[in-house]
C-alpha cells in the first residue's frame, strides 16, 4: 500500500505537469480579458514542433524553444483576432484549435508519412537527487522541466501576477479595462503579451508530452488536456497556485487510473471508466468550486475606446 | 496610443456600402487561398492544380458532386444544431458528443429492431436519436441554468468522456464478433436510410438536413420563442427585463441543439457506415461551430456554409489522392477560412479612414 502510494504521488507530478503549464499559460491570458480556446491546438502544434525540431536537430532543448516559440506566435495570432480586430473569442479560439491541429497533422504526414507506429526519439533524462533513499526517489525522480514548472514558474506566475506593476496592469486591463486605460496603462500591448505568454505555456506543455513523458508524437497525444485546463483555470480562481493544486487533482486521478490499469486487476467495469474518470472528477470539481468563481470582470470583452 | 498623428483607423459605421456583404466570401477565399499556397508548395505542388482539384474538380462529376453533398449532411445538422444554442447566447461546444450518443442510439436500435418495418424503425431510431443528443446535452445545460457553471468548460470535457463511452462500447459488448474490429455489428435493412439517387452514397439524411435547416429558419424568424432565444442571445439582463424566461429559454435551447446534433449522429450511421465506428464524426460537431458562425446564425446562412465545407471535405479527398497532398489541407482551409472570415465581417461594421 505505501509503495503503490509513494508511485502514485510521483507519476501525479509528472502528470500535472503539462496540464499545469498549460494552465498558468490560460490564466495569464484570461487574467487579461481574453479567453483562449486555440489552447488544446497550441498544446498540440507545441508538441508536434517540439517533436519535429528535436528530431531534425538532435536536440531536445532546441526542440523545446521552438516549441514555445511557435506557441508564442499562436498567442499572437489569438490575440490578433480578439485585441486588434475584437471577434467573438469563443469562434476564433476553437477556429486556432482547428488550424494548429490541421497543420501539425499536415505537417506530420509531409516528413513521417502515413505509418502507424510512431517514430521514437530519444526523450529526456529523468533527475534523481535522492538515489540512495528509494521512497524518497519515486518520488523525487522527475524531469527537469517537472521540476521548473512546480518550483520556478509556478511561484514566479504568482509573483509576477500579484507583486509586479506588469502583474497588476493584467489584471486590470481583465478586470475594469476603462479605468486601466484612463490609468495610462497601454492596453492592447498588455493583452498582446498576456496572449503570447499564455500561447507560449501552452505549448511548452505539449512539448513536454512530446519530448520528455512520451518521445514521440500521436495523434491523440493532448486528447483534451487543453480543456482540462481550462477548467482548471476556474477552479483555481484564476490564482497560478490554486491551479496547482487542481492540476494535481487531475494529475492525481490520471495517474491512479493508470496504476489501476496495469495493476491487471479484474474488474466488471470496461478500462475507459478509468480513462473518463479524471474528465469527471474535473467537472465535479468545478461544480464544487465554479459556484464562488469570480471570472476577470472584462472576460470576453473587446475594448474599445468610445 | 495618444500620439495625435494621422494614420488609417477603423470607424464604425452603421450602413456599409451595399458591395460589401457579397465581397466579404469572395475576398476570404482568395486570402485563404494565399495564406494556404505555402502549405501546398511544401507538399511539393502546385496552388492553382491543387486548388483547381481541390475546388473546380469535384463539381464536375455527377458522382463527385453527390458527394459534395454527401459531406455536407452531417454539417447541416451540426451547423443547425451550434445555431440554436449559440443564437440563445449558449456556447454549446458538446455537438460532438452529442453526435455520437445519437450515433450510440441509431447503432443500438439499428441492430435490435432488425424484424420491424422500416416504417416504424426509422421514425423510432430518429425520435431515440434526438433523445440520445438531448440526454447527454441535459447535463452541462441543467449546470449552465440551475447552478451557473461556464457551459463551455463541461461541453468540452464530455466530448472526451464521450470518446471513452463509444471506446468502451466497441472494444466490449459490441466488438465485431467476426471481424474482432472495434465496430458495432451491422444494423438491419430495415434501419438504413434510402437513397436518393442510386449508386451513390446521397440518402434520406440529405433530406432531413434540409428540414433541420427549413426548421431553424422557421423558428428563428416565424415564432415567438426565436424572438425569445435572440433575446437572451443578445443579452440576458435586458430579457430578463422584458419578462423573458431566460432560464427555460436557454435550457429549450441547449437541448434542442443537442437533439439535432443526436440526429446529424443517426444520419452518419444509418445513411453512410450501417454502424457505429470511433471515426464516425471527422470532428463534424466542431466543425458545426465554424459553419454557424460563418453562416452568421442565420438558416441559408448555414446552408450554403455547409455545401461549401461539403466541397473542401470532398475535395481535400481528391487532392490527397491525386496530388498527394496530405488530406488534412481541407481541415487547415476550413480553420484559416473561418479566421479570415472573422476579420473580413468587420468590414461590414467598421470603414477604413485617415484621421
Amino acid at each position: 500500500m505505501e509503495i503503490f502510494l509513494i508511485n502514485l504521488i510521483g507519476a501525479t507530478l509528472r502528470v500535472s505537469t503539462p496540464i499545469l503549464l498549460a494552465a498558468i499559460g490560460e490564466t495569464y491570458t484570461e487574467r487579461a480579458g481574453i479567453l483562449n480556446l486555440g489552447i488544446e491546438g497550441i498544446m498540440f502544434i507545441g508538441a508536434f514542433s517540439g517533436f519535429y525540431v528535436a528530431d531534425q536537430t538532435g536536440s531536445l532543448w532546441v526542440g523545446l524553444f521552438a516549441a514555445i516559440v511557435i506557441g508564442i506566435l499562436f498567442g499572437l495570432l489569438m490575440g490578433l483576432m480578439t485585441v486588434t480586430l475584437g471577434v467573438n473569442q469563443h469562434v476564433s479560439g476553437l477556429g486556432i484549435t482547428m488550424l494548429c491541429t490541421g497543420l501539425s497533422l499536415f505537417a506530420f504526414r509531409l516528413n513521417y508519412g502515413g505509418r502507424s507506429t510512431p517514430p521514437y526519439i530519444p526523450s529526456f533524462q529523468q533527475l534523481a537527487p535522492f538515489e540512495s533513499i528509494p521512497w524518497l526517489n519515486t518520488i523525487t525522480q522527475q524531469y527537469l522541466l517537472t521540476y521548473i514548472t512546480f518550483l520556478v514558474i509556478v511561484p514566479l506566475a504568482w509573483w509576477i501576477l500579484y507583486k509586479t506593476s506588469f502583474g497588476l496592469k493584467i489584471r486590470s486591463v481583465g478586470e475594469n479595462p476603462e479605468a486601466a486605460d484612463a490609468a495610462g496603462v497601454n492596453i492592447f500591448a498588455i493583452r498582446y503579451a498576456a496572449c503570447a505568454i499564455g500561447g507560449g505555456l501552452m505549448a511548452a506543455g505539449g512539448a513536454f508530452l512530446s519530448l520528455a513523458q512520451l518521445g514521440a508524437f500521436t495523434h491523440g497525444i493532448i486528447a483534451g488536456r487543453g480543456w482540462v485546463a481550462i477548467a482548471i483555470v476556474i477552479f483555481g480562481n484564476w490564482n497560478p497556485v490554486r491551479a496547482m493544486w487542481g492540476a494535481l487533482i487531475f494529475g492525481g486521478t490520471y495517474a491512479l487510473q493508470l496504476r489501476l490499469q496495469t495493476m491487471g486487476l479484474q474488474l466488471p467495469i470496461p478500462y475507459e471508466t478509468f480513462l473518463a474518470l479524471p474528465y469527471i472528477v474535473t467537472i465535479i470539481a468545478l461544480v464544487i468550486a465554479g459556484r464562488n468563481a469570480s471570472y476577470p470582470a472584462a472576460l470576453l470583452k473587446p475594448y474599445r475606446r468610445e | 496610443m495618444d500620439t495625435p498623428k494621422k494614420r488609417l483607423r477603423f470607424v464604425k459605421t452603421d450602413n456599409p456600402p451595399v458591395w460589401v456583404k457579397p465581397l466579404i466570401p469572395v475576398l476570404s477565399l482568395v486570402v485563404t487561398f494565399i495564406l494556404t499556397s505555402g502549405l501546398i508548395i511544401w507538399a511539393n505542388a502546385n496552388p492553382l492544380e491543387t486548388y483547381y482539384y481541390f475546388l473546380i474538380a469535384p463539381l464536375t462529376t455527377k458522382v463527385s458532386a453527390l458527394e459534395i453533398l454527401v459531406k455536407a449532411t452531417p454539417l447541416m445538422l451540426t451547423g443547425v444544431a451550434v445555431t440554436f444554442a449559440f443564437s440563445a447566447g449558449y456556447y454549446n461546444i458538446g455537438a460532438e458528443g452529442q453526435l455520437y450518443a445519437g450515433a450510440i442510439a441509431a447503432a443500438g436500435l439499428g441492430v435490435v429492431m432488425k424484424d420491424v418495418p422500416a416504417i416504424i424503425t426509422i421514425p423510432t431510431i430518429l425520435i431515440a436519436g434526438f433523445a440520445a443528443g438531448l440526454a447527454w446535452a441535459l447535463i452541462p445545460a441543467l449546470l449552465k441554468v440551475k447552478m451557473a457553471v461556464d457551459e463551455v468548460v463541461t461541453t468540452l470535457l464530455l466530448n472526451s468522456v464521450m470518446l471513452y463511452i463509444v471506446s468502451a462500447l466497441l472494444n466490449g459488448p459490441w466488438r465485431d464478433p467476426n471481424s474482432g474490429w472495434p465496430q458495432s455489428p451491422e444494423i438491419g435493412v430495415t434501419a438504413i436510410f434510402f437513397k436518393l439517387v442510386p449508386r451513390s452514397r446521397l440518402n434520406f439524411g440529405f433530406i432531413i438536413g434540409l428540414i433541420a435547416i427549413a426548421v431553424l429558419w422557421f423558428v428563428l424568424t416565424r415564432t415567438s420563442f426565436g424572438l425569445k432565444m435572440r433575446a437572451v442571445g443578445l443579452g440576458r439582463p435586458a430579457a430578463r427585463f422584458a419578462g423573458i424566461n431566460v432560464g427555460r429559454t436557454t435550457l429549450i435551447a441547449a437541448l434542442v441543439s443537442g437533439g439535432i446534433a443526436g440526429i446529424a449522429g443517426v444520419a452518419e450511421v444509418c445513411g453512410i457506415q450501417y454502424h457505429l465506428i470511433e471515426g464516425i464524426s471527422a470532428g463534424y460537431g466542431y466543425t458545426g461551430i465554424i459553419i454557424a458562425t460563418l453562416g452568421s446564425l442565420n438558416a441559408i446562412g448555414v446552408l450554403l456554409a455547409s455545401l461549401f465545407f461539403g466541397l473542401v471535405d470532398a475535395g481535400s479527398q481528391t487532392v490527397s489522392r491525386v496530388l498527394g497532398v496530405p488530406v488534412y489541407l481541407g481541415e487547415i482551409t476550413q480553420a484559416t477560412m473561418l479566421l479570415v472570415a472573422l476579420g473580413m465581417f468587420l468590414l461590414q461594421r467598421y470603414r477604413l479612414r485617415r484621421m
